[in-house]
């Protein structure tokens, strides 16, 4: 089963979109990572790692992504991993609550690292009315 | 080759070894904790207003985690200072600066000493790895408005024989005309994109942290040589 990550420079964030996700995903593994160690508003690419490592599968690992340099922390974060654990992790362009929540019911049914990335890109192109 | 330290660098000497690279982050650090207000303030004109507080946290976990427990070379230095930014910074700078130093690190492994020959290929791969983390170029108002001035007036210097603190005033002089460049343009990278043509006038944080990055070093090696 694909996992979820899910990164935002607010913890809260991240926590509450994890819940909201988990409602539709069952058993779908998702990791709220947001904020920075000490409480601050940030994003950190060692906690990203840690996330990846601590539901890592073959199966492999989405990663959407709020703003600008939460990005760049996952790019980094690709970067810090063992290649062979690399190559198995994505990182999605997709707006993070509709990609999150698209992403969450295609893991859910069993899609595979590509069709989750897939359907939460497709949340980009779902105009919200 | 061990030289006692006292004779270990002569006036005009080119060289930094390990432990003039602890103590240039050191005074880094220190800098960065004086102007985190300024840095702060000038953040809150066209970001997210946290630059100098990000950059001091940062540098406070250089000094807690690798200035007390550093690497056996100067290469392992590098790297441990990219994680500690990476770790802890927060915002953009964390993976910008991060990124920039492990690249350094990669450059310089296993090296005990490093010249000013070796400074514009370690500000090449700081460069290179900056503009690969924030896919920017000179001229949207980021720190590479600092860093690549200040590279080529430090290579020029360099293919003039200027002697190294000659070399680095000129770096630091183009980094600083680089910062005064950043108030004339407006931001398409980051927070500060958001604003538009209202980031104009406002003199870009990276690139300011850069430039008092650049000035320690020049600094430095002037406090060596006196």
């Amino acid at each position: 089963m694909v996992s979820l990550i899910l990164v935002s420079h607010s913890r809260q964030l991240a926590e509450g979109l994890a819940d909201l996700v988990r409602q539709v995903a069952g058993e779908v593994p998702v990791v709220p990572v947001g904020g920075t160690a000490d409480g601050r508003l940030g994003t950190d690419a060692t906690a990203i790692v840690e996330a990846v490592e601590a539901v890592y599968s073959d199966d492999g690992v989405v990663l959407l992504m709020d703003l600008g340099s939460s990005v760049m922390a996952a790019e980094t974060a690709l970067e810090l991993l063992p290649p062979e654990r690399s190559a198995r992790v994505r990182l999605s362009g997709a707006p993070l609550v509709e990609g999150a929540v698209a992403a969450g019911v295609e893991a859910r049914i069993g899609g595979t690292l590509e069709s989750v990335l897939k359907a939460a890109e497709s949340a980009l192109h779902e105009p919200k009315f | 080759m061990l030289r006692p330290k006292h004779q270990q660098f002569v006036r005009g000497d080119k060289r930094m070894d390990k432990e003039g690279l602890l103590r240039l982050l050191e005074k880094i650090g220190q800098r960065i904790h004086e102007q985190r207000d300024f840095l702060t303030e000038l953040d809150n004109a066209i970001g997210d207003g946290d630059h100098g507080h990000n950059m001091d946290k940062g540098f406070q976990a250089v000094h807690d985690r690798v200035l007390s427990n550093p690497g056996p070379d100067m290469g392992k230095v590098l790297q441990q200072v990219g994680m500690a930014l990476i770790s802890t910074v927060g915002g953009a700078a964390g993976p910008l600066y991060g990124t920039a130093f492990m690249r350094m690190g990669g450059l310089l492994a296993g090296r005990q000493e490093a010249s000013l020959e070796d400074l514009p290929r370690l500000l090449d791969a700081a460069i290179g790895g900056i503009q690969q983390r924030g896919k920017a170029v000179r001229g949207e108002k980021t720190m590479l408005d600092a860093l690549i001035p200040a590279k080529e007036a430090l290579e020029a210097a360099i293919s003039a024989g200027k002697p190294a603190v000659e070399a680095l005033a000129d770096a630091a002089a183009a980094a600083e005309a680089g910062v005064e460049y950043t108030k004339t343009i407006r931001a398409t990278k980051g927070r500060a994109s958001y604003l538009g043509d209202r980031s104009i006038g406002h003199q870009d944080p990276g690139a300011t942290s850069s430039m008092l990055m650049i000035q320690v070093l020049k600094e430095t090696l002037q406090e060596r040589d006196q």
